[in-house]
């Protein structure tokens, strides 16, 4: 799909071997063929053949009178001025530039941190912030809904206790950032072990150069430790990106707890869901998940983009 | 979470020329004895209390919902959130957990054991065939295919569910084991990770030392590579097994029987009924009890098969 955007990491020193099929070039690539193929058999019926399959159907309608017909791209058309789709896409985008940051940005403090080697309870406290990933989305969105709850939330008891109005999580006005947080709280652990194994990854000759000019821990890790660390980074950021989009787990089990906050279209995915499954209209579905594709993978193309020009100018 | 007594005495990151290696353990990690006797690291107080509000932030939810799981449905409204109530409950909420609608709850626990460890060890013997191929064998295409792979990642997973739910239906896979097993074998980011691991891990001399031999290309991969690339197979396989079990919108879509549905989805369900609050429906006491019990298998695979997760990140993260 997007073969030309991803950068191929270099292939490992390789002796240069004659072009040309030699019996025993051939029998070697047979066996890689044959290592490769269970893989790519299945890649293709579960990844490929889907997404085809999804594109095909996103060029046709079906109407009440006249049945599944071809409509070229008019599902495009519609999703483009549907304010469900384009809302969702706006308030992804909002969390994307809110929420993304803040994550990676503790992130990279705790990994910095931990990689200082300045902590006591060092352990402890690395594996304590990670935890959370283990813990399932839903399970996530689930604690943190009672932890937010009105009902026997600990915010709400301790404002009761205090006589002040208890803070409504669950609101129209909170709700984007008490999501914000149960995703901030999943994930800020899975980046950091990411960005630490990076960072401890750094060539000791680096920071004999450091040493040399009498950089500070600051200075070394503002001007050595990050830069050095940019491909883990970028990673983490692609990541957090194609995460971002696809948001359905928290916000699908938050709206039980607040029906009328979380609408169907509260994201693209969630949107996307429910013209599928609940209107049974497919064909715009496909429409739809296909465009969120597209805006993903524009998105990540720009964020590589302009980590690799940021890095040919410094 | 079982660590604080025995870091608190031992240095974690005492220089590596004083410590002795820690058997076969610790050899997988990303070692680096960087730090010289001149700059040992001074710990710091106030940074560590820092650190410490922080990490509460992050146990604040687990240490809720494991005092939560001790109390009744009635005490969970009357009392205090953070603390316990009079009595204990833990037991009967247990009973309760595992009785509800005829122990559904057990059948949802084996499902999502069943479809994550047959998903995961599928998806880490296939990425580790081919993740192998790629970073050892120049082969027509192989690189273009590793790029299409690599591309994939980006590919959003709503994109392809309703397509394959389509599919799926078409070939009366819905609403069976399959419909989530099949999907999950594929991880091409588990390519990319062995990939990046083969490529360090198997030395090329190793297989030509096997051809010499006269060794097979496959016997070379079963009996000389295989036992070299098991640190990142493992990675590959603790990941997918999470992503596995914690997958949310793929069952969801798949299944309709409850006899089938994973943790996941059943305990979505639990949770909509109870906020419901039609009569028979579970309490929260229950929901809340079986999220503890749900999240405790991958807690402590992932606490005691840390060197493996944290190899396996260095890896694709150093390298990404």
């Amino acid at each position: 799909m997007s073969t030309k955007t991803t950068a191929v990491p270099s292939r490992p020193t390789q002796a240069p071997r004659k072009r040309g099929a030699s019996p025993m070039k051939r029998r070697q690539n047979a066996a890689a063929y044959s290592m490769v193929a269970p893989f790519l058999v299945i890649f293709v019926l579960m990844l490929v053949v889907p997404l085809f399959y999804a594109g095909y159907l996103s060029l046709f309608q079906d109407r009440l009178v006249g049945g599944v017909s071809f409509v070229g791209l008019e599902n495009y058309v519609r999703a483009l001025q549907d304010p469900s789709f384009l809302g969702g896409v706006l308030r992804m985008v909002k969390f994307l530039l809110i929420q993304v940051p803040i994550m990676l940005g503790l992130a990279l403090v705790f990994a910095l941190v931990l990689d200082a080697g300045i902590l006591y309870a060092q352990r402890f406290v690395r594996l304590g912030i990670f935890v959370p990933y283990a813990v399932p989305g839903v399970v996530a969105a689930l604690m943190w809904g009672y932890l937010y709850g009105p009902d026997f939330g600990p915010a709400a008891q301790i404002a009761e206790k205090l006589g002040l109005p208890a803070p409504d999580f669950l609101s129209n006005e909170w709700m984007l950032g008490s999501i914000m947080n149960v995703v901030t709280w999943e994930f800020v652990g899975y980046n950091m072990i990411i960005l630490y194994a990076a960072l401890r990854s750094i060539p000791s000759e680096l920071y004999d150069a450091a040493a040399v000019d009498g950089a500070g821990k600051v200075r070394t890790a503002w001007s050595i430790k990050i830069p050095s660390i940019r491909p883990a980074l970028i990673l983490t950021l692609i990541f957090s990106v194609i995460g971002t989009f696809q948001l359905f787990n928290e916000p699908n089990l938050l709206r039980s707890l607040a029906p009328n906050v979380i609408g169907v279209d509260y994201t693209p995915n969630l949107y996307a869901y429910n013209l599928a499954f609940i209107n049974r209209d497919v064909n715009y579905a496909a429409a739809i998940a296909f465009l969120l594709g597209f805006v993903i993978m524009v998105v990540s193309y720009v964020v590589q983009l302009s980590a690799q020009r940021k890095e040919r100018a410094a | 979470m079982n660590a604080p007594a025995q870091v608190g005495t031992t240095p974690d990151r005492t220089d590596a020329s004083s410590a002795p290696p820690r058997g076969g353990a610790g050899s997988q990690r990303t070692p680096r004895s960087r730090r010289h006797s001149s700059d040992k690291p001074r710990r710091n107080v106030l940074v560590t209390v820092l650190m410490l509000c922080a990490l509460a932030y992050f146990l604040l939810p687990l240490y809720w919902v494991a005092i939560a799981s001790t109390k009744s449905n009635a005490d969970l409204f009357s009392t205090f959130g953070l603390w316990f109530a009079d009595s204990n409950s833990f037991v009967e909420n247990v009973k309760a957990v595992f009785t509800t609608q005829d122990g559904v709850f057990a059948l949802w626990m084996r499902n999502s054991v069943v479809y994550s460890v047959v998903s995961a060890v599928g998806a880490a013997l296939l990425a580790t065939a081919a993740g192998y191929a790629f970073a050892k064998y120049r082969f027509p295409g192989g690189d273009a295919l590793f790029s299409v792979v690599l591309g994939a990642v980006m590919i959003p997973m709503t994109a392809l569910a309703i397509p394959t739910y389509l599919l799926f239906a078409n070939a009366n896979l819905t609403n069976t084991p399959w419909a989530i097993i099949l999907p999950s074998l594929v991880s091409p980011f588990g390519v990319y990770l062995m990939r990046v691991y083969a490529a360090g891990a198997v030395d090329d001399t190793l297989i030509e030392a096997g051809r010499v031999d006269g060794a097979g290309e496959l016997r070379i991969l079963f009996q000389v590579s295989a036992r070299l690339l098991v640190p990142g197979l493992v990675t590959v396989l603790l990941f997918q097994l999470v992503a596995t079990w914690n997958n949310y919108f793929l069952p969801l879509i798949m299944l309709n029987s409850p006899e089938l549905y994973p943790l996941t989805v059943g305990l979505a369900q639990w949770q909509g009924a109870a906020a419901g609050g039609s009569g028979s429906s579970p309490l929260f006491s229950s929901v809340i009890t079986g999220s503890f019990i749900s999240i405790i298998p991958l807690v402590v695979a992932f606490l005691f098969l840390q060197r493996y997760w944290q190899s396996g990140l260095a890896t694709g993260g150093v390298k990404g």
